[in-house]
């Protein structure tokens, strides 16, 4: 089971003090979190992808390609890279380059987006949304599994005899999750290919969830990738905690009311109730998270939001000690034990590169690179 | 011999308490009852009052998601044979409750299903909002709304009988629902709870 952390990258004024970080200050302090992640011990940090303020991770790979430099364990992800409107090629190199530098700690969350704009803004129309996904994603993995593609589709240039460089770290893709909140085209896009499913989770009760995990879980069987338990499932989560509840309620109030998306609206108190929001003791959160696999099965990754709503940096950082050493290390122990044997742990770079029957990175072993065929290298 | 059972799910607007809307509605609802069982067809009908599901329908527009009472009603009616959709009339249309409860109900969710719509307002002169704001509504969300809408000004409630007084429109109006009521027949369940999806290799074809 792997924990960790996502983050929206949003711009936000602490409610508390009227102060609105800077740009500069909200990219600081995502390096920080992310530096303080695998510092407390979680398995995944991973960062949206918006082109609009009030958000800053407009560039995903920069950021994560910054943190991998600084980091030596945690797994870095994306929550969610816009497989509709970025240019799949684009994305195959990005990444790939990531992939590398990152040692194989890498894998991607594909996500529609949702800021209609957006769309336009890169030529897109958002009405074709899942058939940019659907088309987009296809290309990807071709352009990360073929070395030469000949490609033909509806929404970008064709290619003929492209290669996508630099080739997957040891021949071997990253692994992919598909992100939706309410498609099931999109769970059934992850089934198809025998990918992980996450479900934000946040926004919205459980009971649609579990809907759409278990519609996930169904669709993963019928294609014959393994029995529905065995289907790779991840959940967001959101969390604020200190020593008693009381505290915890008090300090995110001002915080609550304030947020984006859902401020302004239901109580803390109903909002709570609803949704997997838990303002509280670790305990809280502990028993609260516990419940999950009740909920959707047993699962690989859960995620939490941490850093959202103008929460300030100090205050973040603090959340990620209770959660890495308090929160994390019982869930972890909770989970693992009840979770049968047959049920796989996510995919890493390792495992992926052991059940392809090893490395192949094609530049390092092969005679020729078998991607041009020759080799600049003189034979003797 | 079997019986036929529909549903039917009132939709009032009203405000106040008593509310005249409210009572529009009690009597649209007695008279869609009585035609529909002349036609041997048996009835359940769900009245829903608007102001008690306010503040989850505003929530709803914060969130995206509504919450378990709210939810309750929208399912109802998503699945009812039969909707009445009785309004007041605000500033030269539906009150912003009305509207934003059917901003919230998915948009393909009463499509095909019967409306019968009714207002009231303080003076006459508001009657024709019924057909240039809520028939509209009800067109955008492809239902079928009866030819008959049911306007109740003030003064309706203290006039006698004529040849279209309010008891004869509500009367003319509860039969053309009652036909399109007994009529209706519930869609295909979709492939999922969540909706139609459509299998990944037809998605793919072509890619």
């Amino acid at each position: 089971m792997q924990f960790g952390i996502f983050t929206v990258g949003d711009v936000t004024m602490d409610p508390t003090t009227g102060r609105t970080p800077t740009e500069n200050e909200r990219i600081k302090a995502t390096i920080q979190i992310a530096l303080k992640a695998e510092e407390v011990g979680l398995d995944v940090f991973a960062t949206g992808e918006h082109h609009n303020p009030p958000f800053v991770p407009s560039s995903p790979t920069t950021t994560l390609g910054y943190i991998a430099a600084k980091t030596s364990t945690i797994m870095l992800s994306t929550a969610t890279t816009l497989i509709t409107t970025n240019d799949p090629v684009k994305i195959a190199e990005d990444y790939a380059t990531l992939q590398h530098l990152a040692d194989g700690r890498l894998d991607l969350m594909m996500g529609r987006g949702n800021t209609g704009p957006v769309y336009p803004w890169f030529g897109r129309d958002i009405r074709q949304g899942i058939e940019l996904a659907v088309e987009n994603y296809a290309l990807l993995r071709r352009l990360w599994t073929e070395d030469v593609v000949d490609w033909e589709g509806q929404f970008r240039t064709p290619l003929q005899s492209f290669t996508a460089t630099p080739r997957p770290l040891d021949g071997v893709a990253p692994f992919v999750w598909h992100g939706s909140i309410r498609s099931p085209q999109i769970a059934e896009q992850a089934a198809y290919y025998g990918d992980g499913f996450f479900h934000n989770n946040i926004f919205w009760p459980i009971e649609h969830t579990r809907q759409m995990v278990s519609l996930y879980r169904q669709r993963f069987e019928h294609y014959g990738h393994g029995t529905a338990d065995q289907a790779i499932v991840g959940l967001g989560g959101q969390v604020f905690m200190r020593k008693s509840s009381q505290e915890a309620k008090r300090e995110f109030r001002p915080y609550f009311d304030n947020a984006p998306v859902y401020g302004h609206g239901p109580s803390m108190e109903d909002f709570t109730a609803q949704t997997p929001l838990t303002v509280g003791s670790p305990q809280e959160v502990i028993d609260r998270y516990a419940t999950m696999r009740d909920e959707v099965g047993d699962y690989q990754r859960q995620l939490f939001l941490m850093d959202h709503a103008g929460l300030p940096l100090k205050t973040v950082l603090e959340q990620l000690d209770l959660l890495g050493e308090e929160v994390v290390p019982v869930l972890r122990k909770e989970f693992d034990s009840k979770r049968p044997a047959h049920v796989p742990d996510a995919p890493t770079h390792a495992s992926l590169v052991a059940k392809a029957g090893g490395a192949q990175d094609s530049t390092v072993y092969a005679p020729a690179d078998d991607v041009t065929g020759a080799s600049p290298v003189a034979r003797s | 011999m079997t019986t036929t059972t529909r549903t039917i799910v009132a939709v009032t607007a009203g405000l106040s308490q008593p509310s005249s809307t409210r009572l529009l509605t009690d009597r649209l609802v007695a008279d869609a009852v009585t035609e529909l069982t002349t036609r041997g067809v048996q009835t359940e009908v769900q009245v829903v009052e608007l102001r008690d599901l306010a503040h989850e329908i505003m929530d709803t527009m914060l969130t995206g998601f509504p919450p378990p009472r709210l939810r309750a009603v929208i399912d109802a009616v998503t699945a009812a044979d039969g909707i009445i959709a009785v309004t007041p009339i605000f500033t030269a249309s539906y009150s912003g409750l009305f509207k934003s409860f059917f901003d919230v109900v998915d948009s393909t969710a009463i499509t095909g299903v019967p409306v019968l719509m009714g207002a009231t307002a303080g003076s006459p002169r508001h009657s024709l909002a019924l057909e240039h704001e809520l028939r509209p509504m009800f067109s955008y969300l492809r239902a079928i709304v009866t030819p008959t809408a049911v306007f109740a000004a003030s003064t309706d409630w203290g006039s006698g009988a004529t040849t279209d007084d309010l008891a004869g429109r509500i009367r003319r109006a509860a039969t053309e629902f009652s036909a399109l009521v007994a009529a209706h027949e519930q869609p295909a369940q979709p492939t999922s709870p969540l909706g139609d999806f459509v299998p990944f290799a037809q998605q793919l074809a072509g890619k």
